[in-house]
């Protein structure tokens, strides 16, 4: 555990994040560097909001950027808005701007903090997931009939809200939105969006439905699996783009306040200047994710494959969800450890080379305790969760490498660690 | 020696992996985070996370965030909170010590291949004659630390480092100011970490026990005043008792929870000569006459007294102050320490002051 050489180290936690494609990079690079129109070499640096030539350079490699966007995710590029991330598209999807819509947000309990916390914020509800992490459909109809259907949502009309104001939100009948993942971040499990949206159809007509495909974007090709999501959220470094970009899809007729309020950017939906190298990068990861992805689905599902059975052949080593029960992205290997603790178990692999994950840290940095793992009633303080998730670059020399590395040191810390008084793995 | 280095975020610790990476050794940083629960505030924030991380990488060693919440809130809050609940005086840091840094953070880093785990405490680990190891002063009398660290008897102590136990309080903050840390001019921490001083301890210990009101009276027995939460009452105690016309010169003198009762008197119903301890553990033989310097507080000073006897089987020992001497709260840690030649400023022993002591 000396100051880390990264050179050496095996990423299997690609869930995380992961590097940028080369694509990703060539697309960003003319706005970055090299020959811009002033011939400073100071790239595409135009502000999209102006009028003048440098700035309709970079409104046109906008415009691509979102036409590209919109062809992969399945949209309308004037359904597209551009955002800083998964985080602020899933808040915005959640509260419905600024200020939030009417009405109390509903999401599966398995959200990630970035749905769950606005919806709690709001006084919202969270509904059951299965053992395998997918939202209960029984469920969700009776929580979404109970709270009612009068989905009575303020609408935003460029510039008046003329719907209630906050502190009236949770005085408001209906629910104003459901909100259900794609995919598990944590767990991988797949939900099927078609038959929720059949759900809220059926129960709450016209209240929108939210999927976070954050963690899917990469694995799962929107156009079907989402498609019968109103609000979709993706980010773009999770799938080879860059950090601190994404954007939430919102389908026609429904409308958004912003959540950001300023200069009327993104049809009045999101002020602030546009990223514009970002979104290009953004948008040339997403187009190179999906023509990779027949491929990429198959060869990286096989090595998870084996990495899996081979983890499992281990003393007191399984596999959290069943997956010939409940399909999961490719990339995912979730694991419970009997017997160690888990924090520590990471630590070896790390010293070892291979960065894993609990797939739940605080702000600190330290691991906490899952949410995810509580609401599919993994309770038992004895077995500790591990995350090892491939990317679309992960190589069988590292799937050996973190099988190897694994074994030595879930040895190493059953028999050395004593465990606490206290007991268990968090 | 490859060296696990405790860092807190303060001043202190920062200094202590500076010395020992200077001194050659490969030092990695370790923060462990205790409290805080999901808003990460109070001790172990965020903040002093950061300020452990940050200094870690000016000085360029790894860092990691060991989550030790549970242990601590087995180890040392709980037992904090039941101590109160049962009208005794906790320690926290010496539990904190005890059963956190040089127990689960030793054991860890045994698991990690570390020769040794290093803080930045003001103490000194000290070998003495008959090659065995102690606990000593740090020379900074004012900051010293050594009886939180108390109960760090034998073996263990061979893998303890104190890097700043030699270096007074401005000593380590000159070496912080050369080397820029940001840590340099940080306040000191506060006594027990995990209750903000905004809250207080009434309303910490009011969110996980009944406090209740209880009546002060004399040693007669007759009612002099009030309490609202005779669980926050210890012996020896002045103000909040709310006498009758704001009398202030009448002390605390016995705390009975069972009854809702405190019993207050004069500055002289505290003294005693003699002071019964219980869970004490020893780092020499201490014959019934042994001399000892014993301290009663983290910063209070030392008093001499001799041994009166001493029941290893029961871990029972008794002292007879040199001169009458302030009673001691029940649950409070008592520190021996030699009084003679070598043994001066060294932990010879601690325990716990037993209610059976007037």
């Amino acid at each position: 555990m000396s100051p880390t050489d990264c050179s050496e180290l095996v990423d299997m936690d690609h869930a995380a994040t992961t590097a940028l494609c080369d694509e990703s990079i060539a697309a960003m690079e003319p706005f970055l560097m090299g020959t811009d129109l002033t011939g400073r070499g100071r790239g595409r640096y135009g502000n999209p909001s102006g009028s003048h030539a440098l700035a309709r350079d970079a409104v046109r490699a906008l415009d691509e950027a979102r036409e590209q966007v919109a062809t992969v995710l399945g949209c309308e590029p004037g359904e597209v808005v551009f955002t800083s991330g998964g985080t602020e598209a899933d808040n915005h999807a959640v509260t419905g701007g600024m200020p939030p819509r009417r009405g109390t947000p509903v999401c599966s309990a398995v959200e990630h903090p970035a749905v769950l916390r606005p919806t709690q914020a709001l006084g919202g509800a969270t509904v059951a997931v299965d053992r395998f992490g997918r939202v209960d459909l029984t469920a969700l109809a009776e929580t979404v009939r109970t709270i009612g259907d009068g989905h009575t949502g303020g609408s935003y009309t460029g510039g008046s809200y003329t719907g209630g104001s906050y502190t009236e939100n949770s005085r408001a009948p209906g629910v104003s939105v459901v909100s259900v993942m794609t995919a598990n971040n944590e767990l991988g499990t797949i939900n099927d969006i078609s038959a929720v949206a059949e759900v809220v159809r059926r129960h709450a007509p016209g209240v929108p439905l939210h999927t976070d495909a954050v963690q899917a974007a990469p694995w799962l090709d929107l156009r079907s699996v989402a498609c019968e999501a109103d609000l979709v959220s993706v980010s773009a470094h999770k799938l080879g783009g860059p950090k601190g970009t994404g954007a939430l899809v919102v389908r026609r007729p429904h409308t958004l306040a912003p959540l950001l309020h300023g200069g009327g950017q993104e049809r009045d939906r999101r002020g602030g200047t546009h990223n514009v190298a970002g979104i290009v990068g953004f948008a040339a990861a997403l187009i190179a994710a999906a023509r990779r992805r027949p491929v990429s689905v198959e060869r990286i599902g096989a090595l998870r494959d084996s990495l899996a059975q081979r983890l499992v052949a281990l003393d007191g080593v399984t596999e959290t969800i069943d997956r010939r029960k409940a399909p999961t992205l490719p990339g995912h290997c979730h694991l419970l450890v009997r017997g160690v603790v888990g924090e520590e178990l990471l630590l070896l692999l790390e010293q070892r080379g291979v960065c894993a994950s609990a797939a739940s840290s605080c702000a600190s940095g330290a691991i906490g305790a899952s949410h995810v793992l509580e609401a599919i009633g993994v309770v038992d303080p004895d077995v500790a969760p591990v995350r090892l998730t491939l990317g679309a670059d992960s190589t069988p020399a590292e799937v050996d490498r973190a099988v190897e590395t694994f074994t030595v040191s879930l040895d190493r810390v059953r028999s050395l660690s004593r465990r606490g008084a206290v007991g268990g793995a968090r | 020696m490859r060296v696990l280095a405790a860092l807190s975020g303060g001043v202190d610790s920062s200094v202590a992996a500076a010395i020992l990476l200077d001194e050659g050794h490969e030092v990695v940083g370790a923060t462990m985070k205790l409290w805080g629960g999901e808003s990460d505030t109070g001790c172990c924030s965020v903040s002093d996370v950061e300020d452990a991380r940050r200094s870690a990488a000016q000085l360029g060693m790894d860092h990691h965030v060991f989550n030790y919440t549970d242990e601590f809130e087995h180890h040392v809050v709980a037992p904090y909170v039941a101590d109160h609940a049962a009208g005794r005086t906790p320690n926290p840091c010496v539990e904190c010590n005890r059963h956190l840094k040089f127990d689960v953070l030793l054991q860890r880093a045994d698991l990690l291949g570390f020769d040794a785990v290093a803080t930045g405490h003001h103490a000194r680990v000290v070998r003495v004659e008959d090659g065995s190891l102690r606990i000593g002063r740090g020379a900074d009398t004012t900051k010293d630390q050594s009886y939180v660290l108390h109960p760090l008897i034998g073996e263990s102590l061979a893998r303890v480092m104190f890097p700043i136990g030699h270096l007074t309080k401005g000593r380590v903050r000159e070496i912080a100011a050369e080397r820029g840390l940001r840590t340099a001019a940080k306040p000191d921490s506060q006594d027990v970490c995990f209750i903000t001083r905004a809250d207080g301890r009434e309303s910490f210990l009011a969110e996980r026990i009944e406090l209740h009101p209880g009546t002060v009276v004399d040693s007669e027995g007759s009612r002099v005043g009030s309490v609202t939460a005779v669980e926050l009452v210890t012996v020896g105690q002045r103000r909040g008792l709310n006498l009758a016309g704001g009398d202030d010169r009448r002390f605390a003198t016995r705390v009975d929870v069972a009854n809702r009762t405190v019993t207050v008197g004069p500055r002289e119903d505290l003294n005693t000569e003699v002071l019964e301890l219980e869970a004490v553990a020893t780092a020499v033989s201490l014959g019934a006459g042994a001399e000892v310097m014993v301290q009663t507080s983290a910063h209070g000073s030392a008093r001499p007294a001799s041994v009166t006897h001493w029941d290893p089987s029961r871990s029972q020992l008794g002292l007879r102050w040199a001169e009458p001497t302030t009673r001691v709260a029940e649950g409070q840690s008592v520190v021996l320490y030699g009084a003679h030649g070598d043994d001066v400023d060294l932990v010879l022993a601690g325990g716990l002051a037993t209610g059976g002591s007037v």
